[in-house]
């Protein structure tokens, strides 16, 4: 009983730190902190993750923890740090909502997602309950930032904090089958090879990776 | 089962990655071009002896059952004819110098991991495999909308990928949930996302857990589907990309995304306390024809305007299989397979017409019956199909739909076939214009192959006078199956 409760009280302060690093994405003004903090919350899924390996003596669960501190950690904002330099765009974000409507909005979508996740899983265990709950309210968080942010590279930050969000849901299912650990990993490999490109060749075309740069070709006047 | 070697299930799924791995690697327009042909004539085969061939038994990922049959082979013919417009089409895309050599073998390569993707997605009996396979299918398509690289085609391509990204998260989030409330009853591990034994314990499955399982389920791959309000992504993937790919995209991608809702609606109906999908398929089916209806008004680009009227169309589809029972989803099910027919082949003729006229501005194309007969007179009854004038396939389902709906939701109908006037005039008001007139832009002599489309406007004449006794069974079948 002592050894449950301490593995729920382990998971549930992970879970909700993620949800907290998500919230201080939403602040961050400039590109080079955003990728601190996203870095930071790959660190924080991957122990929770490792966690959830241990208590659910799941060890297939190490990799995905493994996956997540080494390549969204590290890898990724390495890369991204170097695409900034390389593009010199490590100026302000330019936020398309301010910073306070940017805070309730968050608010709102974790008490959404709480009042949601939890009213509908009254019946499934409590750890899993509330890692669910975390999770949405992780991938919700994610969305804004993608919603709120009108750069290429701190939208592609927030789609990977929404895939962190999928992650912590899919490790807090017990015994989920690995074939979706290892394809959300991939997915974020592919992800980050198409942006790679994407990037490579907007960079190609145009002077800024600013997608609102791009949002001056409306399809319907040429 | 006399032929032991011979797996038509591999076949589908094996035929088309090999052959990108190959197309990745030859050189060569022309070889790749007809490798390409080959390869999805080879899968078009497989899957056609799926309806001879002895069915496996479901297993852990492989299910096969009338349902996908259906999707299977008209994704593979479907693939094959585009695959044969696409070496006509990509011919002319190298000879301007749009495409370079490296890009082409890229675009094959593509091409057939994305038919993988989508057969996979068909067959697959697992929920997490059937959503890593319409994953696989989105990002070769992401790549393929952004391969000309100019400004419009890589907005495209952002736009879509970002949307596209948003929605595939949401499926999964959802099919997560779907585990979470198996879990209890199936047990943990495989077994928890086999589709066949989620449908025999669905009714035991928490129904508060279900519903919300399905509203991402339905907003992830309903993104997809290009159900309004979340379709932003698909004009412009269609008008910007090469032509061949608007074709699959409307033909075919459309359908993989619906596939997985119609399973999921299949699992969600098992479950006699949860709410029923019928509903809010009906409303997003309605909402999205009567956008699409509107927005088809205010079109200048050829591409973009046969874009909304896939919006359209799914609207009418999702709407027919909202609505349920054997006459509806027998409707849903024959319209399903005539838009694709028809969508694809208005395609090939637009892809053509705007290589011809170098634009793909609707007002500088005029006259092309009398400059391209063949291709003007194609086009035109294609429009007129799509359009839903009889004798064509698509009236007889449109007409179903609408039939089948006055008698049960006569208010409900009533929408519906404003929507469907509506979108009506808007096409024949283009086709006067396009195919009719004082001819207007370059009168090049077009080196089309017209077999593609001529081959899928027949068979939707066809469909439209006579419906053969089998296929009839075989869609009452699925129709029942689908509840």
């Amino acid at each position: 009983m002592q050894m449950h409760s301490l593995a729920f009280d382990v998971s549930h302060t992970l879970a909700g730190g993620l949800v907290l690093i998500s919230f201080m994405m939403l602040y961050q003004d400039r590109l080079y902190s955003l990728l601190n903090v996203f870095a930071l919350h790959a660190v924080v899924l991957a122990l929770s993750v490792a966690w959830q390996a241990f208590v659910q003596g799941a060890p297939h669960l190490y990799i995905t923890a493994a996956i997540a501190l080494v390549f969204k950690a590290i890898v990724i904002p390495v890369a991204l740090h170097r695409i900034i330099k390389q593009l010199g765009i490590h100026r302000d974000i330019e936020s398309a909502v301010g910073i306070g409507l940017t805070m309730l909005a968050g608010m709102a979508l974790v008490a959404l997602s709480m009042v949601l996740m939890l009213r509908v899983t009254a019946e499934a265990d409590p750890l899993a309950r509330e890692d669910l709950a975390f999770a949405l309210s992780v991938v919700l968080l994610g969305l804004l930032v993608m919603v709120t942010r009108r750069n290429a590279v701190s939208q592609v930050v927030g789609f990977m904090s929404l895939e962190n969000g999928l992650v912590l849901a899919a490790t807090g299912a017990r015994g989920m089958p690995l074939v979706v650990e290892i394809s959300v990993a991939f997915s974020i490999l592919i992800a980050f090879i198409v942006i790679g490109i994407f990037l490579f060749r907007i960079r190609e075309r145009f002077d800024s990776v600013d997608v609102s740069a791009l949002d001056d070709y409306r399809g319907e006047h040429r | 089962m006399n032929l032991p070697s011979f797996d038509p299930v591999a076949a589908v799924l094996l035929i088309p990655i090999g052959s990108a791995a190959l197309l990745a690697i030859l050189p060569g327009y022309r070889l790749t071009a007809r490798l390409n042909v080959i390869a999805s004539l080879a899968t078009f085969l497989s899957a056609l002896s799926l309806f001879v061939i002895e069915r496996p038994q479901p297993g852990p990922y492989v299910l096969i059952d009338d349902l996908n049959i259906v999707f299977i082979v008209l994704n593979t013919f479907v693939g094959f004819t585009t695959s044969i417009f696409s070496a006509s089409y990509i011919a002319h895309e190298l000879d301007t110098e749009r495409l370079t050599p490296v890009y082409l073998r890229f675009y094959h390569a593509m091409f057939q991991t994305m038919m993988f993707g989508m057969n996979l997605a068909f067959v697959s009996n697992n929920i997490g495999l059937m959503w890593v396979a319409v994953e696989i299918a989105t990002l070769t398509t992401v790549l393929m909308v952004g391969i000309y690289r100019t400004h419009a085609a890589l907005e495209a391509a952002w736009k879509y990928f970002i949307l596209g990204s948003v929605g595939i998260a949401f499926a999964l989030f959802g099919t997560i949930l779907v585990y979470m409330a198996a879990r209890p009853i199936v047990g943990e591990g495989q077994d928890g996302m086999v589709w066949t034994l989620l449908i025999q314990h669905a009714a035991a499955f928490d129904p508060a857990l279900l519903n919300v399982a399905f509203i991402f389920l339905f907003l992830g791959y309903g993104t997809k589907v290009g159900l309004a309000p979340l379709h932003a992504w698909l004009p412009d993937a269609h008008a910007e990309g090469p032509t061949p790919i608007s074709a699959v995209l409307s033909g075919l991608l459309l359908n993989v995304a619906l596939y997985a809702l119609l399973r999921f609606k299949i699992l969600l109906a098992a479950n006699p306390t949860a709410i029923a999908p019928g509903p809010l398929m009906v409303t997003m089916g309605l909402v999205s024809l009567i956008f699409a209806a509107f927005m088809l008004y205010r079109r200048r680009d050829i591409k973009r305007l046969f874009a909304y009227s896939s919006i359209e169309h799914m609207g009418i589809i999702v709407f027919a299989f909202g609505m349920g029972g054997p006459l509806a989803n027998f409707a849903g099910l024959l319209h399903m397979v005539m838009h694709s027919l028809t969508k694809s082949a208005i395609f090939y003729a637009v892809g053509h017409i705007s290589q011809i006229k170098g634009t793909q501005r609707i007002n500088r194309i005029r006259g092309l019956t009398v400059t391209h007969p063949a291709l003007g007179w194609g086009f035109v009854v294609g429009v007129v199909a799509i359009a839903g004038l009889p004798p064509l396939g698509i009236f007889m389902s449109e007409f179903l739909v609408v039939s089948s709906t006055f008698a049960r939701q006569p208010l409900l109908a009533i929408v519906l076939v404003f929507g469907l006037l509506l979108a009506f005039g808007a096409l024949t008001l283009r086709l006067t214009s396009v195919a009719f007139g004082a001819p207007r832009g370059s009168t090049a002599s077009a080196e089309a192959s017209y077999v593609p489309m001529f081959a899928h406007l027949s068979l939707v004449l066809g469909a439209g006078i006579y419906l053969p006794a089998p296929l009839v069974v075989w869609f009452q079948n699925v129709a029942r199956l689908l509840g």
